[in-house]
């Protein structure tokens, strides 16, 4: 819910995180998504889980509508270099390039540094502790805000 | 008689001159528990053997109810295990290329990854194809494919082995009328169709229609293929997929078990006897990296599904009591970080499989945590399955291990976790309602959070992620994916339909509607419309008209 203009503007750091974690295409390997979802739950912020099967266009969409902090993209269906620069174009297109994007999945080592450069905050490859990428997006965030 | 302590006692059985010995020296300070979190004590002794029960014996003989020591008498002394890599990327025709060089290589069965909008129904031009077409396997929409996939591979000669789930009825019809093309009548095609639909629900994801209906579907397959395909497996029941979303040993086996025995409920209660299809039943494991929880697994398996077949279901030809199966090495045990250990992982799991007796396998290959595979990596997975078999010796005797303390114990504990789930899902009414509710669904996700929480507290090592980090290259050659593949994939299947005659596709086309809101089977109008060249996207469009679609509602 938007605060309204006659409340108070809540103090940032007190506000509990919000992120999307999100899957793009059509890969069902969820398991990644939903234990990190979970690890960013139980480590306090406010977590959406899309489900499967998502469009870009779903994925902003639910961005927006959440008012979120952060999305998770999770993709280990090889169309990261088509799927990611999409959903990084819309969320410019309607001024949500604040949002801390990061992606997780199978992602070779070639396509980290394009990521990068379109704009992502940060690449999880397997193996990826859960605490690092709890930390990376506090920090993110809080280097946005 | 002494009284035995059950197989899943956590005691240590009392062994005089030993117990206090062993008490005296300090244990490493780590959890002694297999992969499953189950806890392992440090010796098995004759203490820990199930006895027989009358006439039954619960370890019996090879090719013998229950089947626990292997389904053929002479199991690899007379024939090894059909060695059967999983291929598919691009289009069809590279795909096609990828098979003859298998089979050139020494391969002895085919087996087909389809890509991610054929699993989901989806011809390659839709939007949500874009970007995944010819990735994780090869593109199929329509029955041009198809044979464009086989083409100079004589399909009554080698055995093909599909993985695709909820369209597996239209891809047996593109299969069915390819091989008519070729001059090849089904009932001499030899192979399987994964069509295993409830562990999509469970596990892999890739659906199309809501449940019911989808177990309509696979019913019609099962019923008209026993009819007509008397060579083919008509499912291949798969814990791999359960296994690789994150659940644990036991809880592959019992809920790939149950699905199948739901399979077995569904066919007899349309009235087919339970001999005429059970034979053609299969089974799909993995082979995770806990080398004695896996053989056990394998064993417990076997036996579960003998025991169940003939009690419950009373089946009365031993063929119908037999669990055969396919193994693959476990895809979520590859690590992207010193990935030419991964060769290893895979060469220990394999052997797991071969010591549990499967009856084909496929092997992972190294460099599969960071893309498709290359062909020198698929070429070293497929020569890990050739040393095992003969540079080690272990196919020279049958189920070397049968009658090992620890691995009977931990076979009699898998089979009375499998019967503890048997339970808890019979009384939520069955295995579709089980899924319905999420249970097998949040069973996994627990299990799978869990182990990563192990992993992160390094209570659990895994070489090169969490220990042992050191000398991580990053220079492992990768597979590429040319993009143009998609756009000539895309041109394909818009040729496929300017060429072919639209008024019969319609008409095919609305005939299956048309069956599809009664019970009539719906395999012999698939075939047809494979014939009049309808697209996968046109024949699943069309019945999720009629049936509607699945969304799933996600547990973490």
């Amino acid at each position: 819910m938007p605060a309204l203009a006659t409340e108070p503007t809540p103090v940032p750091s007190t506000r509990r995180l919000r992120v999307v974690v999100a899957k793009p295409g059509l890969d069902g390997h969820d398991r990644g998504a939903k234990i990190i979802a979970r690890a960013l739950r139980d480590a306090g912020m406010e977590v959406i889980y899309t489900g499967l099967h998502q469009t870009p266009e779903q994925i902003v969409e639910t961005v927006l509508q959440e008012d979120a902090d952060a999305v998770g993209l999770s993709i280990l269906s090889g169309a990261h270099m088509t799927l990611v620069p999409k959903i990084v174009e819309l969320l410019k297109e309607q001024e949500a390039d604040d949002v801390v994007v990061t992606v997780g999945g199978t992602i070779p080592a070639d396509d980290i540094p394009l990521l990068l450069e379109l704009g992502v905050a940060g690449v999880f490859t397997p193996g990826a502790p859960t605490q690092d990428i709890i930390d990376f997006i506090r920090g993110a965030v809080a280097h946005e805000g | 008689m002494p009284s035995y302590p059950s197989a899943s006692s956590t005691e240590q059985t009392p062994l005089d001159g030993w117990a206090d010995a062993y008490a005296a020296v300090p244990e490493r300070d780590v959890p002694f528990t297999t992969l499953s979190a189950e806890p392992i004590r440090p010796l098995y002794t004759e203490a820990d053997r199930s006895e027989p029960d009358g006439d039954y014996d619960p370890i019996g003989v090879p090719g013998q109810y229950p089947f626990t020591r292997g389904v053929y008498p002479s199991m690899y002394r007379g024939r090894l295990w059909t060695m059967r890599q999983f291929a598919g990327f691009g289009g069809a025709a590279e795909t096609n290329e990828r098979f003859r060089y298998l089979l050139a290589h020494g391969q002895t069965g085919l087996s087909t990854a389809f890509d991610m909008p054929s699993l989901m129904g989806h011809d390659s031009d839709h939007k949500l194809s874009l970007g995944e077409v010819g990735r994780e396997g090869t593109a199929v929409d329509s029955v041009k494919d198809m044979e464009t996939l086989f083409q100079g591979i004589d399909l009554g000669e080698v055995s093909v082995s599909m993985t695709i789930n909820a369209p597996a009825a239209i891809m047996l019809a593109y299969y069915v009328v390819a091989a008519e093309r070729q001059g090849v009548q089904p009932e001499h095609l030899n192979g399987t169709i994964q069509a295993d639909i409830l562990k999509e629900y469970i596990a892999q994801k890739e659906w199309c229609f809501p449940i019911d209906p989808a177990m309509r579907l696979l019913g019609d397959m099962i019923e008209w293929s026993s009819k007509t395909m008397p060579r083919w497996n008509s499912v291949s029941i798969s814990g791999y997929h359960i296994r690789e979303a994150g659940a644990t040993a036991a809880q592959e086996l019992a809920f790939t078990l149950k699905d199948g025995l739901t399979y077995v409920e569904q066919a007899i209660d349309r009235g087919l006897d339970v001999d005429d299809f059970a034979p053609r039943l299969s089974f799909f494991f993995n082979a995770q990296i806990d080398f004695f929880e896996e053989i056990a697994k394998y064993r417990a398996a076997r036996r579960i599904w003998a025991r169940e077949l003939k009690e419950t279901y009373g089946a009365k030809n031993p063929k119908s009591w037999l669990m055969r199966f396919h193994t693959q090495t476990a895809g979520v045990s590859l690590t992207a970080q010193q990935p030419l250990n991964n060769i290893t992982r895979t060469a220990i799991e394999a052997l797991a499989g071969v010591l549990g007796g499967t009856q084909s396998m496929h092997t992972n290959s190294y460099d599969e945590a960071l893309a498709l595979p290359t062909e020198d990596a698929v070429r070293i997975a497929l020569r890990t399955q050739q040393i095992i078999a003969h540079e080690t010796g272990v196919t020279n005797t049958i189920d070397p291990l049968g009658g090992s303390y620890f691995v009977e114990a931990l076979t009699d504990r898998m089979e009375e976790q499998a019967r503890d789930y048997f339970r808890r899902i019979d009384e939520l009414g069955g295995m579709v309602a089980a899924v319905k509710e999420n249970y097998p669904q949040r069973e996994i996700a627990d299990a799978s959070f869990e182990l990563q929480q192990e992993i992160d507290a390094k209570r659990r090592i895994v070489v090169g992620v969490n220990a042992f980090t050191e000398g991580d290259d990053g220079n492992t050659p990768i597979l590429k994916i040319d993009p143009k593949l998609e756009q000539e994939q895309v041109d394909r299947v818009q040729a496929v339909r300017a060429e072919r005659d639209a008024a019969t596709v319609e008409q095919a086309i609305a005939e299956l509607q048309r069956a599809a809101a009664t019970t009539e089977n719906l395999m012999p109008h698939l075939v047809t419309c494979a014939r009049a060249h309808a697209t996968e996207g046109e024949l699943i469009h069309a019945l999720q008209a009629v049936w509607g679609d699945y969304t799933e509602t996600p547990v973490f």
